[in-house]
């Protein structure tokens, strides 16, 4: 019989071994076959039907967000990584107007650790030049200097992100 | 005897971008979790299953699709801590630090940034999921023993808040 693990410590699931596997080593590589869920249980021992049962499962718990493609970020346009160092009394100001931005996608509340720098976000927009509006509006409107981070180089490759069975 | 070749796909470049285009808005929220799902796809896109297959295919061998496969939600399965571990490495190093840091399991993103001086000192930047603060703490342990001399200071900011996310590629 398959150990069962425990996931979050909150959630009211409990996963098999089976179910890690279907969690941990098909992050990539979907067979692209006119039946695909059957060539993923021939690995597991399983039924086509089986396989699919539990991935449905799997994403109705929210375990997994979607089975399908990562699309590499869009070549065309510009992106940055910037940060604010915020006073903690105008978090919820400043964040309001970043956020409000059309191209701001991703905007996170971070401890800084004895940095200053709380609000990061990422910008991504057509060319440059709208990047630095985005930016001199964001500047304008909070009176704060943003940091720019543009990406020089990506080190990772991305295979996927290994599970180690759920457990620490 | 040789049957006709079949119209190449590769013929028509306008329709190829267009069927490229409704795949990644058909797919961007997951494939269909149906019995045959590329044949569900192509009856939704009015195309057939080996066009719609073969899509996929040439958009993964030119990197516009990373991979494809089953996306675990890190955070449901118990993975809460998310910490943006940043490290400042000496300039002749840091395309050597920057491959063993990618390289790692548990680094879901490893990017060279410029330094911001005085306030920013940092150069890497290598995102780490954990179960909670204190193993993405061993988890830096391990990192800065990994790098040795070649990192002078780091640190490791935890995100407390999302305050926006969006994560589609483009629009519908």
């Amino acid at each position: 019989m398959p150990a069962a693990f425990p996931a979050a410590p909150s959630a009211s699931f409990v996963l098999d071994a089976l179910d890690w596997r279907l969690l941990d080593e098909f992050q990539r590589d979907f067979p692209l076959d006119a039946q695909p869920w059957a060539r993923i249980g021939e690995r597991l021992g399983l039924g086509a039907d089986a396989v699919l049962a539990r991935l449905t499962r799997l994403q109705a718990l929210g375990c997994i967000a979607r089975v399908g493609p990562v699309f590499a970020p869009k070549r065309a346009g510009a992106s940055l990584l910037a940060a604010l160092a915020v006073a903690p009394q105008r978090l919820a100001e400043v964040a309001a107007i970043v956020s409000a931005q059309p191209e701001v996608n991703h905007n996170y509340e971070r401890e800084p650790a004895g940095l200053d720098f709380n609000l990061w976000f990422v910008l991504t927009a057509a060319d440059a030049a709208a990047l630095d509006a985005a930016i001199a509006r964001i500047e304008s409107a909070t009176g704060l200097t943003v940091m720019r981070l543009p990406l020089e180089r990506e080190y990772h490759i991305d295979l996927g992100f290994r599970l180690h069975g759920g457990r620490p | 005897m040789n049957p006709q070749p079949p119209e190449a796909a590769d013929a028509d470049p306008a329709a190829d971008a267009a069927l490229e285009r409704a795949l990644i808005l058909a797919t961007q929220a997951g494939l269909p979790l149906t019995p045959r799902p590329f044949a569900t796809l192509a009856e939704q896109l009015g195309s057939d299953a080996d066009t719609v297959r073969a899509g996929f295919a040439a958009m993964q061998a030119r990197g516009a699709i990373r991979r494809i496969g089953a996306l675990p939600d890190h955070y449901a399965l118990g993975y809460v801590a998310n910490g943006m571990t940043v490290w400042d490495i000496d300039d002749a190093q840091l395309r050597d630090c920057g491959r063993r840091l990618g390289a790692l399991g548990f680094v879901s993103h490893c990017y060279h940034r410029p330094r911001s001086l005085p306030a920013w000192p940092y150069n890497l930047f290598a995102m780490v999921h954990a179960h909670d603060r204190a193993e993405v703490e061993a988890r830096r342990a391990e990192m800065r023993a990994l790098l040795g001399s070649a990192c002078r200071a780091d640190a490791v900011l935890y995100s407390t808040r999302i305050l926006k996310k969006t994560g589609l590629r483009i629009g519908a």
